[in-house]
């Protein structure tokens, strides 16, 4: 069986500067010192086509590390990542074309309308801009997205607008492995429904793989069919929403995250 | 579409979009294209005011070196800002994983420079004209921008060695362009003949391909020469681009290869 999405054995560190020790001022040639952060450690997991896949974990766990990985725009320190049976290293042009990524803040010209930053994406990806103009107007409209707002630059958009066309750049390409980096982060209740719903939406219609990252446990209980917890870029637990909260002794997935991580909610929001 | 047509859809979308981006700014477009004309033409005045000494010829050879120069600089902008102004918008990693070609994307950006180059040299070159009362009966005009578009060539591949700065370093890379900016600018005949340099800079002036260009548009413009009379330094312009283009991709996607290693595509580095 081809997987949509293999990642084995995934690592990945950087080096950060240490804000504990600082290079001296008058040292102007000397490099700051530098300290290196594991942020995936050794991640395995696979996900099967049409299947939404959760990846949930507190701020810095190593969640975006681990999609800028899948997405082409990382190199991992070792292990492998596959999408569609494709590495992404060897076959980046392949992948490319196979997926689309939201990330947690909507990556805009935003001088530009939200028809002229989509028709720059439609040529990136080759497609016909009538076509192209149609399938995110569709998207957009079904989001709840006003027709009046898309000729608008984005910069006099609200941010859950701006998601709103995030997310249609991303789907009107059709890709079958698609990439939500906590796309819902900051939206009012409303528009996170809207996404929500949207999801769930292509994911019936039109059998995408999703992979979703985020810090909402209900979000993650309601769209995805299995889950991963993350902390310090290792995997802690994987499993079906209802396994998880089973295998736990738990009602909802927050408990169960607190429980996997051996965390209070003090010491989460102490980080 | 065919291989072939996503490229080209991909080079005119860079196109497009940064069309559609100067329309946006055209308040500081025209900021710039006042600042460059008054450049010029402050330049030309100081020739002017010399004028007892050599004549037109005088104001010409410092005008054609203020308008070859904003010409390059802004070519070379582009292409080396190219980076930073994505990281700066936020962009750079949606345009990274794109399914484009590096060569697709710099050819778009390349595409959009020398036009966008020619066009505002053109207008500077109407206005300074119009100014000095020029007399350009003589000059041979679209060879001067034949010139100019064949010597955009070299600038194009250094502007990709410049570019590669705002990867390795997202904090001083932007800067550091504008030291290499600023060499090509010293070493080359934009205002005085490189004759004058210090000795140990003249041989770094005559591989400048920005020296050639403008010794050839100079022929052009001020004494009328044909392309066929300037054909040594045309050569050179040729056989500088076929180096520096390849050799300017090769230093970007090492830079890119680097930054994705080290994460510095990101936006906050």
């Amino acid at each position: 069986m081809t997987y949509a999405l293999q990642v084995d054995q995934a690592y990945k560190t950087f080096f950060e500067l240490d804000d504990e020790h600082h290079r001296p001022w008058w040292k102007v040639w000397a490099k700051q010192p530098r300290r290196l952060v594991t942020a995936v450690d050794h991640v395995s997991f696979a996900v099967k086509p049409g299947e939404c896949y959760g990846i949930l974990g507190p701020n810095g766990s190593g969640k975006s590390t681990l999609i800028r990985l899948i997405s082409t725009l990382l190199i991992p320190d070792s292990g492998r990542v596959l999408v569609f049976g494709h590495d992404v290293q060897k076959h980046w042009l392949e992948v490319r074309q196979l997926i689309n990524r939201v990330s947690v803040e909507a990556a805009f010209f935003k001088k530009l309308s939200a028809q002229e930053n989509l028709n720059y994406a439609a040529r990136l990806y080759g497609m016909e801009i009538k076509a192209a103009r149609q399938r995110a107007g569709e998207i957009m409209e079904r989001m709840g997205l006003e027709s009046k707002k898309w000729n608008s630059p984005l910069e006099n958009l609200s941010r859950g607008q701006q998601q709103k066309v995030a997310i249609a750049r991303a789907l009107m390409t059709s890709p079958r492995l698609v990439l939500l980096d906590e796309p819902t982060t900051g939206l009012d209740p409303k528009s996170k429904r809207d996404v929500q719903d949207f999801i769930l939406e292509i994911q019936r219609d039109q059998g995408a793989t999703v992979i979703l990252t985020s810090h909402d446990m209900a979000e993650s209980d309601r769209l995805c069919q299995r889950v991963a917890f993350i902390a310090e870029g290792r995997f802690l637990a994987e499993g079906t929403p209802a396994a998880l909260k089973a295998r736990y002794g738990s009602t909802d997935l927050e408990d169960v995250f607190f429980k996997v991580t051996g965390k209070t909610w003090e010491e989460e929001l102490a980080e | 579409m065919t291989t072939m047509n996503r490229a080209m859809s991909a080079t005119y979308g860079f196109v497009e979009r940064n069309w559609a981006l100067t329309r946006r700014y055209i308040g500081w477009e025209i900021v710039w294209l006042v600042y460059g004309t008054v450049s010029t033409l402050t330049i030309g005045l100081i020739g002017a005011d010399q004028q007892g000494l050599a004549g037109q010829e005088r104001v010409l050879f410092l005008l054609i070196g203020a308008l070859l120069w904003s010409f390059l600089s802004v070519l070379f902008q582009i292409m080396s800002e190219t980076v930073a102004w994505e990281r700066w918008e936020g962009t750079i990693e949606y345009t990274f994983m794109a399914p484009v070609h590096r060569i697709t994307y710099l050819a778009g950006q390349g595409l959009f420079g020398v036009t966008y180059a020619l066009v505002r040299t053109a207008i500077i070159l109407g206005i300074t004209v119009a100014w000095f009362k020029l007399d350009m009966s003589g000059a041979n005009l679209l060879g001067g921008f034949v010139i100019l578009g064949i010597g955009s060539i070299s600038f194009l591949g250094l502007g990709l060695v410049a570019a590669v700065l705002p990867l390795l370093s997202p904090e001083r890379g932007p800067q550091a362009t504008h030291i290499i900016q600023g060499l090509l600018l010293l070493c080359s005949s934009v205002y005085y003949q490189v004759t004058v340099l210090p000795g140990w800079l003249q041989p770094l002036a005559r591989f400048n391909p920005a020296t050639y260009t403008l010794d050839a548009v100079r022929a052009a413009w001020i004494q009328g020469a044909g392309l066929s009379e300037v054909w040594p330094q045309l050569i050179y312009l040729l056989m500088a681009g076929l180096i520096l283009v390849p050799v300017g991709m090769a230093v970007f996607q090492k830079g890119e290869r680097y930054a994705l290693r080290t994460g510095k595509l990101k936006r906050n580095g």
